[in-house]
């Protein structure tokens, strides 16, 4: 059975590498002060999505990706570790979008590939941390949704079987197809780039891209469709102008303030070594601070 | 992200080496392959950017999975039970990574699904696994031995085992034998021919590297009645044929995630490579080589990971109210440390590419007759990969050697400790100077070299390059160092005695070895001035072993050899 896969994936600021000019005065990201690299959990996704290939041969794995034109580099980086095609979704008038306008736009964009089997991205984004891009989408393509995917167990006869991770273990779900899978951190890693994907895709580039070339390389690129990523606009997938980018998106940040932890309570168990700890831990799983 | 190849300019230096546009053009044939190939480069620009492209998976993979497993793979180590090895977990990680990677036949040409890079760009991905795990370098690089088949084996035996190479089948070269370790001249396993052409293997190997691995070349002996090497033929055993069982694995000191294995053939199927009788005298004598560049390989990255380890601590831990780097004796130890790995690798690369050049004519060779100079240069090379093979594993297994000592003195007391990676660093190491030939053996076969005249050539036509401005005073240094050497070989021939030119071999050898050494950072100096200090502390630490060995050589008699003797 071959497969029609879409993998959502975003390029992120690499907030594990934050200097001080990370934010703008406007409260927003700061995108030139951080290096780009592709959202961490999405990348767990795509090692799913790959899987589900390696396991139907002849299935396609289509990466999916709203934002600048430069957000080609992570479908170069899917297409090295074995992703079939990318399409980099990218328009001015996307910009300022937040989770609702995104995942409307996004959503457009899945509907504009058609004919999808199922829909896999990561978790969450390390810039917003929100999470709710994921399930936005499955709720505007109306289908169903399965959340912190550690696993996809099985896939045959219309459904999906995933392997959920909890806050207090794990969970097996059924869904029919297509659904939407948000993939989690624990789940496998990403396999590595692969020599000869790198060497043969190298000189993938986009639409944006290929237009700054020299005429004998956008000729030798029109002989290899395979290396063309494309660029969709607003308009190609259809979006309502009215709800993308800033007029589509009701939140607006205020402000955003550093908050430090500090340590407000002490307690002290006595006991026994295990029997305090075991104490403790129940202590700790009552009042939400772990579990 | 830790990657192991852009954390490391120099690598990026040694692989820009200007005599890589002749190796390049040569390996890929003017290019041909792009006719025919989506992933083989159009020009010389794009193999090595394909070279870097795919150094920095290895490096990525090498900084990240690998180098996080190393602690495990040495907890667990590897195991044997129902007559077979296994892995550690984590070696097993690795081993899947590398795959998918494609990062195995990576010389291998590309009809057999390799990736056709020269030696050059594949020892420095050895160089690069090794600073991350010793051991499981031996794991990943016994892919060289693909090489021998590629070099000796019917077309019929490429076409079945070189694809299940490059699709990350292991290999393991099964030589030695409780009663022929050195001595691979007295190997015993019987092999007999059957009437359908295939032979049976019967016997006992012992200390095979990953000797459960899926296809093994074989040393056995297949003319009855023989004794010396001239009985001895390659072949190839197939695991999937079965006959091979792993009787028990080494408690080892060092590099425990690679089974070395005692092996039990009984009736093994295998296939004879090449001709009969040539097993040892041509074959292992290939094999060998290929594998003392990987073992010299795999020094340097041992020598690198015990200079960043000693490095970073010497930084981190304070005594007298400082960093201990800040006091002269520890700062002249962290020099001296980067002084052997940077004259390790230069030699290294030097040596591989003078590989890469000959094994390049040699293949060339194969489909039309070389040009009168084409087959003078390919004898050139040919020599000076020769000569410097050995130089190459026997100093730089050395070096790493007293690398990971000196990386313990520095973490003192908790150097001792199991807490720190420089423990393992120094167990790991410890093999470097002594399998695939022991450093006496590495200096039997240098020193013909020093007699011949070889290296004495080699450093003339140093001398005879350019240096940096600034850098006269080194290579007067150098040209007096040359005299020095030149004159005790004069004094050792002299004498007209093997024994005694075996006695003096080593001390000879070394000489040349700094000496050579010496030059080549000159010249790397001459390309990049971030060499300029490191060829500076590694000329003062050759010109006194020089002194040292000359006032031994000048003021020894042969008389005195008997106080010496056993």
């Amino acid at each position: 059975m071959s497969l029609n896969i879409i993998v959502l994936a975003k390029q992120v600021p690499d907030t594990r590498n934050v200097g001080k000019d990370a934010m703008k005065e406007d409260g927003t990201i700061n995108r030139a002060a951080l290096p780009a690299i592709f959202n961490p959990e999405d990348l767990n996704a795509l090692e799913q999505a790959l899987r589900l290939k390696d396991a139907n041969p002849g299935s396609t794995v289509t990466l999916l990706t709203m934002g600048l034109p430069r957000a080609s580099e992570i479908i170069r980086e899917a297409i090295y570790r074995g992703a079939d095609k990318g399409i980099v979704l990218t328009d001015r008038v996307l910009g300022g979008a937040d989770t609702l306008a995104t995942s409307y736009s996004l959503a457009q964009a899945v509907k504009k590939i058609g004919n999808y089997d199922i829909v896999l991205g990561g978790r969450q984004a390390i810039d917003g941390d929100t999470a709710q891009v994921g399930p936005q989408i499955a709720e505007k393509l109306g289908i169903p949704q399965v959340t912190y995917a550690e696993e996809i167990v099985d896939l045959s006869d219309g459904h999906v079987t995933v392997k959920r991770r909890l806050e207090h273990g794990v969970e097996t779900v059924k869904a029919p197809l297509p659904c939407v899978v948000t993939v989690t951190g624990s789940a496998a890693e990403c396999r590595p780039r692969n020599a000869k994907r790198v060497m043969k895709f190298k000189r993938a580039v986009s639409t944006s891209e290929k237009a700054k070339l020299s005429p004998e390389v956008q000729a030798f690129l029109d002989a290899r469709p395979d290396l063309n990523i494309e660029e969709w606009s607003a308009a190609f997938v259809e979006a309502d102008p009215q709800q993308i980018g800033l007029p589509g998106s009701p939140t607006k940040v205020k402000a955003i303030e550093n908050v430090v932890f500090t340590a407000k309570e002490a307690l002290t168990l006595d006991g026994g070594d295990d029997n305090a700890i075991e104490n403790l831990i129940k202590d700790l799983i009552t009042n939400h601070t772990i579990g | 992200m830790a990657n192991f190849y852009t954390d490391n300019p120099d690598l990026r230096h040694h692989l820009n080496h200007p005599l890589m546009r002749k190796i390049v053009e040569l390996k890929e044939r003017n290019f041909a392959d792009a006719e025919s190939y989506d992933y083989a480069p159009v020009d010389f620009d794009d193999a090595m950017d394909n070279y870097e492209r795919v150094l920095d998976i290895v490096g990525e993979i090498c900084g990240t999975t690998i180098a996080e497993n190393a602690e495990s793979v040495d907890h667990e180590g590897a195991s044997c039970s129902n007559g077979h090895a296994h892995y550690a977990s984590a070696t097993e990680t690795n081993l899947d990574v590398c795959r998918k990677a494609g990062l195995m036949g990576m010389s291998m040409p590309r009809r057999f699904g390799g990736l056709n890079f020269p030696i050059t760009p594949y020892i420095m991905a050895a160089d690069i696994v090794s600073r991350a795990d010793t051991g499981f370098e031996n794991l990943w690089g016994l892919q060289d031995c693909a090489e021998t088949i590629y070099e000796f084996a019917s077309e019929e035996q490429k076409a079945k085992y070189i694809p299940r190479v490059c699709e990350g089948e292991t290999m393991s070269m099964d030589l030695t034998e409780p009663d022929a370790g050195s001595d691979l001249q007295s190997v015993m396993l019987k092999a007999t021919e059957q009437p359908d052409g295939t032979w049976r293997l019967n016997g006992v190997k012992r200390f095979i590297t990953n000797g459960d691995s899926d296809i093994h070349l074989v040393l056995a002996r297949s003319e009855d009645g023989t004794k010396d090497g001239r009985g001895l033929s390659m072949f190839i055993y197939d695991k999937r044929d079965g006959g091979v069982t792993v009787r028990r694995i080494e408690n080892k000191m060092g590099i425990k995630g690679s089974p070395t294995c005692e092996l039990v053939y009984k009736d093994a199927k295998a296939e004879l490579v090449g001709s009969r009788r040539m097993g040892l005298i041509k074959y292992v004598m290939a094999l060998m080589n290929g594998a003392r560049l990987g073992i010299a390989a795999q020094s340097v990255g041992v020598s690198e990971i015990a200079y960043r380890e000693a490095l970073a601590y010497a930084k981190e831990r304070k005594q007298f109210g400082k960093a201990i780097i800040e006091f002269p004796a520890v700062a002249e130890m962290l020099s001296v440390m980067k002084a052997k790995l940077d004259a390790s690798r230069t030699l290294l690369y030097e040596c591989s590419r003078y590989v890469d050049l000959y094994k390049v004519y040699e293949d060339i060779a194969k489909e039309r007759s070389l040009t009168p100079d084409e087959r003078k240069e390919m004898k050139h090379y040919s020599r000076l990969a020769d000569a410097l093979t050995p130089l190459a594993k026997g100093m730089t297994s050395e070096y790493c050697n007293q690398n990971a000592y000196d990386c313990i003195q520095i973490h003192g007391g908790s150097g001792f400790m199991k807490d720190y990676a420089c423990e393992r660093i120094y167990r790991d190491a410890r093999i470097t100077s002594i399998y695939e030939g022991t450093t006496q053996l590495q200096v039997v076969a240098a020193i013909r070299h020093v007699t011949t005249g070889t290296y004495l050539d080699l450093i003339n036509s140093y001398a005879a390059q350019p240096v940096a401005e600034g850098m006269e005073d080194v290579k007067a240094m150098l040209e007096a160092m040359t005299k020095q050497y030149a004159e005790a070989v004069e004094k050792v021939a002299a004498v007209g005695d093997t024994r005694y030119t075996d006695f003096m071999a080593r001390r000879l050898v070394e000489m040349a070895g700094g000496i050579v050494m010496s030059y080549l950072l000159l010249l790397d100096t001459a390309r990049n001035e971030s060499f300029a200090r490191t060829a500076r502390v590694y000329a003062k630490l050759a010109q006194a072993e020089v002194a040292k060995h000359s006032e031994f050589v000048n003021s020894f008699t042969p008389e005195q050899m008997a106080l010496y003797e056993a």
